[in-house]
């Protein structure tokens, strides 16, 4: 396993967001955490991303504990992090946002293989990032962490306000990037965690529900039903 | 036309001066959210060290450098001890760097004294030039030059620089510099030492400008900084520039005609900015 958390709690503020979280991400393929609006999913994501300090509970990145430790010694250690918003710099120029995280000695091929990838970035190179679309920002920020030679990415709902005809975009990138680099995606959109997933976890008031492959969890009526709100309607309804 | 350009280079030399202090109160407010009361302090720790070395040395640019060290190393210990443990909440960091203020301004006059010293101007740049009737005062035009180079090296710093589009990025989502392999802290430390060092500089060059310094030159700069950076835009880099100058020019205009509503004339414009654009004229579109 790259990824291991066990028995995660998290506060914010006074409030027990993340009340006993479990993980368990192999390498290789796409990890997707599912879960209804304010299950936790992102304060998963921001708690192994060293953005908020976990309050007991183990993470474990490639064999290595690294719950407690700063985001910039999480990140250098090889997670990258794409958050709900993009966390695209709207001030810089895309050019900018992509130097803030070329590193290493392959940064060069790494930036052609991205562009490559996103060939819209390089049209859009000398623009202000806070002038691009939607579809382009959510690109410029999967761009981006694909620069900083992460073995992990922590992808937050990327199909977040994106037309449906991008985020068939974003889903052939993900299904691209994840033959190369593993990826623990969050995400509301049934359809492109189908799309994309190979691996679930189901979360629910803070709690690990279920875990096993997506073609399990799409086999599963009654978890469907009864933890993300898809499939038959509830007897009272 | 000899009175207009006289109050014009005054103007824009006062407004070098007040940018030096006002740049870094601006950007460190825009990089840590820290809105820094004790700045005025650093800024008159320079004019009095600037002095203090001028006077033993005779040396005008060893007493700027000096003053500039110091500056900054005030600045580092200021951020590292005490700023650092403050973060995020601005009541105590309003009341602390308001303590710090009133600290840094008793050790001047425990080491200097409570009187105003004289700041005499190097001989170097005393006198004036005269273009044909035109009188153009030497050690002004010097301010001023410093001021123009300062601006352009923070400049390409800010825009040209791994430093400067990490210090860019940090004042948009500080946290997403980090969670890129930043560490941020470094950067504020670094960005606030920096900061102090600019406003060392301006002191020490305040002093000759102004003819003599005291140990409440550093609230009254102060006070001319904060209406800058209101009007300018808090963490804009050009409307720190832009502020200083219209300040400056303002301040020497009005002062010619009604000494008394310089500083009143000034405060009165930000709050109009405030009320017609509360993000200042060049606020909101990052540093």
């Amino acid at each position: 396993m790259i990824l291991q958390v066990a028995d995660l709690h998290t506060y914010i503020g006074e409030f027990h967001i993340l009340q006993g979280i479990s993980l368990a991400v192999p390498e290789g393929g796409a990890t997707v955490v599912l879960g209804r609006n304010g299950a936790g999913k992102t304060t998963v994501l921001r708690t192994i991303m060293g953005l908020l300090r976990p309050h007991s509970g183990e993470i474990r990145f490639a064999g290595q504990p690294i719950a407690g430790l700063p985001a910039h010694v999480i990140a250098r250690r090889g997670l990258g992090y794409v958050p709900e918003d993009h966390g695209i710099f709207s001030g810089l120029t895309v050019e900018e946002n992509l130097r803030l995280a070329m590193r290493g000695q392959q940064k060069e091929e790494r930036l052609a293989g991205m562009l490559a990838l996103f060939p819209e970035l390089q049209a859009a190179w000398r623009k202000r990032a806070g002038s691009l679309s939607g579809g382009q920002k959510q690109m410029l920020a999967i761009g981006r962490v694909l620069l900083t030679e992460s073995r992990l990415l922590l992808i937050d709902e990327p199909s977040k306000g994106l037309a449906p005809l991008i985020v068939e975009k974003v889903a052939q990138a993900l299904n691209e990037i994840k033959k190369e680099t593993t990826i623990v995606l969050v995400e509301q959109n049934f359809n492109l965690a189908r799309t994309v997933g190979d691996f679930c976890s189901v979360i629910d008031d803070g709690r690990t529900v279920w875990s096993g492959g997506m073609s399990e969890l799409a086999a599963n009526g009654e978890i469907l039903h009864r933890y993300l709100g898809i499939g038959r309607r509830s007897e009272k309804a | 036309m000899d009175t207009f350009i006289n109050l014009f280079t005054n103007g824009i030399a006062t407004g070098m001066a007040v940018f030096l202090l006002a740049v870094g109160l601006s950007i460190i407010f825009g990089l840590m959210s820290v809105l820094n009361l004790s700045h005025g302090a650093l800024f008159m720790w320079g004019a009095y060290v600037g002095a203090w070395i001028f006077g033993l040395t005779h040396n005008f640019l060893l007493a700027v450098l000096g003053a500039v060290f110091a500056g900054a190393v005030i600045g580092t210990i200021l951020e590292r001890v005490t700023i650092s443990r403050v973060y995020g909440n601005h009541i105590l960091q309003l009341l602390l760097t308001m303590g710090l203020m009133i600290v840094l301004g008793e050790l001047i006059k425990v080491v200097w004294g409570p009187n105003i010293l004289i700041s005499p101007v190097p001989q170097i740049l005393s006198g004036s030039w005269d273009f044909g009737g035109i009188i153009l005062i030497k050690f002004r035009m010097f301010t001023i030059a410093v001021g123009l180079l300062v601006a352009l090296a923070v400049y390409l710093l800010l825009k040209r620089t791994m430093l400067g589009i990490v210090v860019r990025a940090g004042v948009e989502n500080p946290e997403m510099v980090q969670a890129l392999g930043f560490d941020i802290r470094k950067v504020f430390t670094l960005v606030f030492a920096l900061g102090a060092g600019l406003a060392a500089l301006g002191g020490a060059i305040m002093g000759p400008l102004g003819g003599a310094i005291s140990p409440s030159m550093g609230l009254d700069n102060q006070l001319l900084a904060f209406v800058v950076v209101v009007i300018g835009g808090l963490g804009s880099f050009v409307g720190s520039l832009a502020g200083a100058l219209l300040v400056g020019l303002i301040g020497a205009f009005v002062a010619w005609f009604i000494p008394e509503a310089a500083l009143a004339v000034n405060v009165l414009l930000m709050a109009v900015v405030l009320l017609l654009k509360p993000t200042g004229l060049f606020g909101g579109g990052g540093v």
